[in-house]
């Protein structure tokens, strides 16, 4: 069984490398985001797929990645290279997969029967790794829901932008209207499913400005994260992401409060005129997890 | 015999006079009488000096075999004037030359052929690179070269230590009675401080130029009562190799780190107060401090007093911003720097004396609080190397790295844990250029060192919460990674003497031998 705390870990920050670039993948949890995503499927070359899983193999086993989470994005279902990536992403030990161009609850069936496979030759624990889906087209998008649905080790679907903008045929130009719809049904199934939402990259690396404001949109629209190409986009990500010092306060009070009335048989009451009961845990919780993350909060819970 | 930095000084170099380095400030109180140079007085009668060429200049000088010429290196890659000196040399057929060179580097190939076929058998130089320094550390050369800092350079001067006999200072402008500028040309350098101490103590200068102007050329970095004689050429250097259009902001996320780290150290010590003073280099991660300083200082409502050294574009934008109150420039990286030396009366030049000679009354960066350098390797000892590569070859420039160090109230390296497969943070340097002494902090990618001499510095940056590891740590992260390089092969020849700046012996380099592969 996977742990919800696995599942539900922070990933505000998701950051794409190619595994064929040994001076990427050597020390770049250096930069400190929440994941990363070897790529095996675009930023490598069709004749480099194997090289790159060798690089990709030997990093995992031998780099202390200091408790950053190792994603592995995957070839695409029909390419004749996404069971290699699978064999070898498992037998290497890594945390979950990025199913690339998943359409439907199928695709995810799919995979996870060649990772439970691959768990089986390689003796991980079966159930161990963990599984994402990144939606690409507009059939995806409608299949949100099943797709988040779909297995026990999905944590979360991602948005790509690039493939679905295509598919939409628009430019980007439009200030992110034309993936408005798709993000709304994205992030509504994934809370309907109790996973976690991701949104696309931003690829204009000079555009620091444009890229802080598409991360407070996706932020407020209930996004839990966001894919990043460049270790520059990281700190504002979780700075945007960084809750205030007046709602971490907030969120210990409540914290302290829900406790201590519990520990007195005490379910519902007031604080500053407002009722809070259980209910409000989970977001005080969150929201202390956040502060954490973001080096704001250095009390005791 | 071991200086203060456990280095073996060979018993010869003490037989011939050369002091082991004892430390930075063993040399207090020193004495000594300064040397003058031989002058001719001008012929009242001739209203100019210019001369024909650089044949004619050589014959009317009276050059002969074994003198000393001195260059600067203020036109960088983009140099003429060596080549162009030096072939009239080979084709005039002198031999046994000695060159003085600022700094030399891969604009004047012709060097090393000369010290390949003995028309040059003495360099002392603060950078040496490329085909220069393999032919030096290939044991071609026939004396021991002297590597000597910006500062250390001149105190030789000073004390006599280098006879200049002719000086070659190339210059953007210059009128017919030997007033020459660093700007006003077809290729600008801005400020020539690099070549104001040479024209004062050789006993012969001689001024090229591309641009001949008016009488008087003023303001001027070189005064025309130091010059002899003036030449004009076609060409001084390649204005592109000169100067860029303007020093480049890194996008490096690691040089980005190092830099914001840099700042964050510098922000948590007692120096870092209105009115500082600054010195940085134009590589990755010093530009990118100089940069990230503006958010602090506007932030902090301070601003930096002055800022010495080289110059960049992003350092005037800080001063046009109010956020410097003035800079004393020695050298000019970029057409933003050079178009507002002298434009801007608060960036002006001063000579390499006043910026970094060790042997006056008081250099500027005497009263430095902050230095951002880099570093090829460092050690557990925080001994810092610049001079020389992971193959044991001259390919690098003291410059003025020791002389700051030495004075700033903190220094800080700033470099990558490991470039490619080369560890930077090592158990010894292949050579010491700037002795641990000198090196308050090491602030790399995989995190922050302090000297522990400087315990004062370690309780600051402990409350202000920024995290730091014993340097050995850093050691073994950088092996653990790429491994534990052999030690380099060197033959027992001395090629090139590492001067410090007091003039003692800092460390020697020696001849590389031929690359083999080791049996076990």
């Amino acid at each position: 069984m996977i742990s919800t705390d696995r599942k539900n870990r922070l990933r505000r920050s998701m950051m794409f490398l190619s595994a064929q670039r040994p001076n990427l993948i050597r020390d770049s949890y250096l930069f400190a985001p929440d994941s990363l995503i070897f790529d095996l499927e675009d930023a490598v070359a069709e004749n480099q797929k194997d090289s790159a899983r060798f690089s990709l193999y030997h990093a995992i086993k031998n780099i202390d990645y200091h408790g950053v989470e190792r994603l592995v994005r995957i070839n695409a279902l029909d390419t004749p290279h996404w069971q290699e990536d699978i064999r070898v992403s498992v037998a290497a030990g890594i945390d979950g997969i990025r199913i690339a161009k998943c359409e439907s609850a199928q695709d995810v069936h799919t995979v996870e029967t060649a990772v439970a496979a691959a768990e089986e030759e390689f003796g991980r624990p079966i159930g161990s790794v963990l599984l994402m889906a990144a939606l690409e087209s507009p059939l995806a998008v409608l299949n949100a829901l099943e797709i988040s649905k779909a297995s026990p080790r999905m944590f979360g679907i991602a948005l790509s932008g690039g493939d679905f903008r295509r598919c939409m045929r628009t430019t980007g130009k439009g200030g992110g209207v034309d993936m408005f719809t798709a993000r709304g049904l994205m992030v509504l199934s994934a809370r309907a499913a109790g996973v976690q939402c991701f949104d696309t990259v931003y690829t204009d690396l000079d555009d620091l400005e444009g890229f802080e404001k598409e991360t407070q949109l996706i932020k407020h629209m209930g996004f839990d994260g966001k894919s990043i190409v460049n270790p520059r986009q990281i700190k504002i990500v979780h700075k945007v992401f960084a809750p205030s010092q007046e709602e971490i306060q907030e969120a210990e009070r409540v914290m302290i409060a829900i406790r201590e009335n519990a520990e007195k048989g005490i379910g519902i009451f007031q604080m500053d005129g407002k009722m809070l009961d259980i209910a409000f845990m989970e977001g005080a919780e969150r929201t202390i997890a956040l502060a954490k993350a973001s080096g704001l909060y250095k009390g005791d819970l | 015999m071991k200086n203060s930095v456990g280095r073996e000084i060979p018993r010869e170099l003490i037989e011939q006079g050369w002091q082991p380095y004892q430390g930075k400030d063993a040399y207090n109180g020193t004495e000594f009488q300064k040397v003058g140079p031989k002058i001719k007085v001008a012929d009242q009668g001739s209203e100019e000096k210019v001369l024909n060429s650089i044949e004619e200049a050589i014959r009317a000088c009276g050059l002969k075999d074994g003198m000393t010429l001195s260059f600067h290196h203020h036109f960088r890659d983009g140099d003429y004037i060596v080549e162009t000196v030096m072939r009239e040399i080979v084709r005039l057929g002198f031999r046994d030359m000695k060159l003085a060179c600022s700094s030399i580097g891969s604009a004047a190939p012709i060097v090393a052929d000369c010290i390949e076929t003995g028309v040059v058998t003495g360099l002392t130089t603060s950078g040496i690179r490329d085909r220069i320094g393999e032919a030096v550390s290939h044991g071609k050369l026939k004396d021991i070269a002297i590597l000597r800092t910006h500062g250390g350079r001149i105190r030789a001067i000073e004390q006599g230590k280098i006879h200049i006999d002719v000086a070659f200072v190339g210059a953007p402008s210059c009128d017919a009675y030997g007033n020459a500028s660093g700007k006003g040309g077809k290729s600008n350098c801005g400020s020539l401080s690099y070549a104001e101490i040479d024209v004062m103590y050789a006993d012969q200068v001689v001024v090229i130029t591309d641009t001949l102007v008016p009488f008087p050329n003023k303001p001027s970095h070189i005064e025309g009562i130091y010059v002899d004689y003036v030449v004009e050429v076609n060409e001084i250097g390649n204005p592109k190799k000169i100067a860029s259009a303007a020093a480049r902001m890194t996008t490096n996320p690691k040089d980005l780190m190092i830099a914001e780290d840099c700042v964050r150290v510098m922000r948590a010590l007692p120096y870092f107060v209105d009115g500082f003073s600054f010195q940085t280099g134009v590589g990755g991660p010093s530009i990118a401090t100089t940069i990230f300083l503006r958010e602090h200082l506007k932030e902090l409502g301070i601003k930096i007093g002055w800022i010495v050294g080289g110059v960049s574009t992003h350092m005037v934008n800080l001063m046009k911003e109010g956020l410097v109150g003035c800079i004393a420039d020695v050298q000019d990286f970029d057409l933003g720097a050079i178009e507002s030396l002298g434009t801007d009366p608060r960036h002006f030049d001063i000579s390499v004396s006043e910026y970094a000679n060790p042997f006056n009354k008081g250099a500027f960066i005497n009263k430095l609080d902050f230095v951002i350098l880099s570093a090829l390797e460092i050690d557990t000892d925080f001994n810092v190397n610049v001079l020389t590569g992971s193959d044991g070859v001259l390919r690098g420039a003291a410059g003025g790295h020791p002389d700051t160090a030495a004075c700033a109230k903190c220094c800080i390296i700033v470099t990558p844990l490991v470039r490619g497969r080369i560890p930077t943070v090592c158990d010894r340097v292949v050579t010491v250029t700037t002795a641990g002494d000198s090196i308050d902090v090491l602030v790399t990618d995989h995190g922050i060192a302090v000297n522990p001499l400087r315990q004062d510095l370690i309780k600051h940056l402990n409350a202000a919460g920024i995290e730091h590891v014993d340097i050995h740590t850093l050691r073994d992260k950088a092996y653990s990674i790429v491994g534990q390089p052999d030690d380099i092969q060197f033959e027992d020849r001395v090629v090139a003497i590492v001067e410090a700046r007091d003039g003692t012996v800092m460390d020697v380099v020696r001849q590389v031998k031929p690359f083999s592969i080791s049996e076990d």
